[in-house]
């Protein structure tokens, strides 16, 4: 047992080093352009340079390489500040794989190299307002005419999709069938007329997710991805390639940071960090922290053995983002009253603790919320059985909704 | 990245549970709650013939001189299969003891019996209500022998010798000292505890003969040594008892019917075992983060045993009590098994320092890493 690279690895990451080093964007290149700008110029000189999408096949824009390699290639980047790759994690992460598992390819060689490349950010158009953790219960309409579908709806909590050129969307194709067989699945262009994109503004104060309206917009059915009818399995597809989230996650609230704060607070005149309340709660987090990274460097060492993760791996957004909350919550109560100043140039750490504080609801909800990876993990890891649904195998159209 | 148990660690792992599957099973541990005897001096034979106690001993002392990974890989299953053994106190407590501060000709003495299984070793250093510390030990040594009482004391009435935390006024304030209990000077009587699968004592030295293990004054140290080091094999018994009450839940909940289906279809107790889940997951990759500490004397064992050690405090706590509330009222009858780990995570969690004190020493070995 031991933490260390083996000789391929090793020098694999070598490598990685040596080119980020010498090619990551400086401060110079960055300036003037705004986050998309940089994700842009940053996505294509590791494009051009045979580091983007590792993963995929070399034809399609890709190294080819191993998974491991792909996770060593992540740490090394995530060294470096470029919070901007965000900007591509649904694109890469699950549209890409998508059109790979089911487009023609003619499409795939249309379409693959754009999003390697940087060139074309995707964005995914699942959940609406009748349809978020009930994801199969979507209303949005596609109505076949002639060659063409006809789409009219909504949908909701789309991150990215104003500044995205391609989108994948689930529609509901036929009403009289049950819920999960009248679906099916597209790609479409987010330049179409008839869709309107208005941003959310989020309680954090950010707008990272939008609401889309479509009135009449047309789509072809050549881009239609799998057969009509089918847009569940397809939708399942782009679920399941969520990328693992392998490694610790470094950044925002830890224990670092609230561990730093309690040795700068007074309580009863005395640095927090000597009051035995502070002390427990936070080895508790440290546990967790702990936990959480050892975890990780279990499923790496399955990678390196060129074996999947186990499922250990799915608990990590579970843990993760309650535990960010209460980090945060902790943190300002550390902070007494100056604990509401969000002021970056009054607040500790530039307002970190606020931000999380505000920002944290929405990891629990976002990407599936607690009490569905709660499930997943119940159903999929312990192999629980499902809920008892209601609205199984019935008409779509006749299943109660709280308006009937 | 090699984080993983080798092929040979994974082999012994399936032996060791095919073997506690078959002479192991909760009868064997109920036989205990509800018998007269101290432990399972059966299974202890075969255990012993596995080798399991000579283990991490070296060679020269009849040993196997095996790894610690190895070691963990037993304690894993022993806790998975709640095992009514002396074995924590024989080989994670006084043969570490031995290992780690005895004299070549205590050694000689010692380890080979210990690693053949013909004696059992304990540590006696509670005395008590409360958190030990040099400062509360009334128990001394003088001219005359070691004098004072040990309560309670894992093993001590089964145990052939016991290392001995005792007060000093030099040093750290304790010295340890190996005594023989076969002797005319000591008297033993065991006692009530909420595990009678596991047997504990009061232990009276009246002028008792009593060896020095290790230096005068140092024996505070040497004990929070061996409670490093027991704190990632505990934990290892931890996890595998925290697995064994989420298998028992979760076989319970798809049986169980209630209005009209098994209870494992509702979300508050789906939800209730995936958290189970979780926190044994988390607190196994710390076992293994203080495996690989414990195995190669890494600097690092007093940060990644107190991480190990409050996650499987945590997490066994949790399972075993959350094991009964989904059997509903059957759990709490003495002829279901529920009990056996809900009373052995408390036990575990208290004996060799409780939640709190492990909770302390975690952030106060960050701090003092923090400071290096």
């Amino acid at each position: 047992m031991d933490f260390e690279d083996s000789a391929e690895e090793a020098a694999f990451r070598q490598e990685a080093r040596t080119w980020l080093e010498a090619n990551a964007l400086t401060k110079e290149e960055k300036e003037g352009l705004d986050f998309i700008g940089i994700a842009k110029l940053w996505q294509k000189r590791k494009y051009d340079a045979g580091w983007a999408c590792l993963r995929w096949p070399k034809e399609h824009g890709g190294r080819g390489a191993t998974a491991v390699e792909a996770v060593i290639f992540g740490q090394e980047e995530s060294k470096y500040d470029i919070q901007e790759a965000g900007v591509y994690a649904i694109s890469h992460g699950m549209c890409a794989p998508t059109m790979m598992a089911w487009a023609t390819e003619e499409q795939n060689k249309r379409f693959i190299p754009k999003l390697a490349s940087g060139e074309e950010i995707w964005c995914q158009m699942f959940s609406e307002p009748a349809g978020g953790s009930d994801l199969a219960a979507l209303r949005t309409r596609g109505e076949k005419d002639g060659d063409e579908w006809i789409i009219n709806g909504q949908k909701i909590w789309t991150s990215g999709a104003h500044y995205s050129d391609w989108g994948v969307i689930v529609l509901r194709t036929d009403p009289s069938a049950p819920k999960h067989k009248g679906l099916t699945y597209f790609f479409i262009d987010m330049k179409s007329p008839g869709i309107e994109i208005k941003p959310i503004k989020q309680i954090s104060g950010g707008a990272n997710f939008n609401e889309i309206y479509f009135t009449d917009v047309r789509v072809s059915d050549s881009q239609r991805l799998g057969e009509v009818g089918q847009g569940w399995q397809v939708a399942l597809t782009t679920l399941m390639n969520e990328r693992a989230a392998i490694g610790a996650g470094g950044g925002g609230v830890n224990f670092r940071s609230v561990f730093k704060l309690a040795q700068n607070v007074n309580i009863d005149d005395e640095p927090a960090i000597n009051d035995k309340t502070v002390r427990r709660k936070l080895a508790d987090w440290y546990v967790t922290e702990s936990g959480l990274k050892y975890t990780g460097y279990r499923s790496m060492s399955a990678l390196s053995r060129g074996e999947i993760p186990g499922p250990e791996n799915s608990i990590g957004k579970l843990v993760g983002a309650p535990k960010q909350q209460d980090m945060a919550s902790f943190a300002l109560d550390l902070l007494e009253s100056s604990g509401a100043i969000w002021d970056p140039e009054l607040s500790q750490e530039a307002g970190l603790f606020q931000a999380t504080y505000m920002a944290a609801p929405g990891g629990r909800i976002a990407g599936g919320t607690d009490e569905i990876m709660a499930n997943i993990v119940a159903e999929r890891v312990l192999g629980m059985p499902q809920d008892i649904r209601v609205d199984k195998g019935i008409p779509f159209s006749e299943i109660p909704t709280a308006n009937s | 990245m090699n984080f993983e148990f080798s092929q040979e660690q994974n082999l012994l792992r399936e032996q060791a549970l095919g073997f506690l599957k078959d002479y192991c099973s909760t009868k064997v541990v109920r036989n205990i709650l509800d018998g007269e005897d101290s432990y399972d001096q059966e299974l202890w034979t075969k255990v012993v013939e596995m080798g399991w106690t000579a283990t991490v001993i070296p060679e020269e002392y009849d040993g196997l001189g095996m790894s610690y990974l190895e070691l963990c890989v037993i304690a894993e299953e022993l806790g998975r299969a709640l095992a009514p053994l002396p074995f924590s106190s024989s080989v994670y407590l006084a043969t570490e003891a031995l290992l780690a501060a005895g004299s070549k000709e205590q050694k000689e003495e010692w380890l080979p019996k210990l690693a053949s299984g013909s004696v059992i070793g304990c540590l006696a250093a509670g005395e008590g209500t409360g958190q030990v510390t040099p400062k509360s030990l009334t128990t001394s040594a003088d001219a005359s022998g070691l004098t004072g009482s040990k309560l309670p004391v894992a093993d001590g009435d089964v145990a052939d010798f016991a290392v001995v935390i005792a007060a000093c006024d030099s040093g750290d304030g304790a010295s340890a000292y190996l005594v023989d209990l076969n002797q005319s000077s000591v008297s033993r009587q065991k006692v009530d505890t909420i595990d009678p699968s596991r047997s504990h004592a009061k232990i009276d030295f009246t002028g008792a003969s009593a060896q020095l293990l290790g230096k005068e004054g140092e024996g505070w140290a040497l004990l929070n040594n061996i409670y490093d080091r027991a704190a990632v094999l505990f934990a290892w018994e931890q996890v595998g008892g925290s697995e064994t009450a989420l298998e028992m839940a979760k076989e319970y909940a798809m049986g169980r019917f209630a209005f009209g289906r098994p209870i494992a279809t509702y979300q508050a107790i789906k939800h209730k075992l995936a958290n189970m889940y979780v926190k044994n997951t988390l607190t196994k990759s710390n076992c293994y983060y203080g495996a690989w500490a414990l195995s190669t004397n890494a600097a690092e064992l007093p940060i990644a045993a107190a991480t190990a050690r409050v996650g499987a405090i945590q997490a066994y706590y949790f399972a075993s009590k959350e094991n009964i509330q989904t059997h509903g009222g059957m759990g709490f009858t003495w002829e279901f098994d529920c009990q056996f780990p809900y009373r052995r995570s408390k036990l575990l969690s208290i004996n060799i320092g409780s939640e709190p004190v492990w909770q302390e020493k975690l952030i106060k070995a960050i701090e003092t890493s923090r400071a290096a």
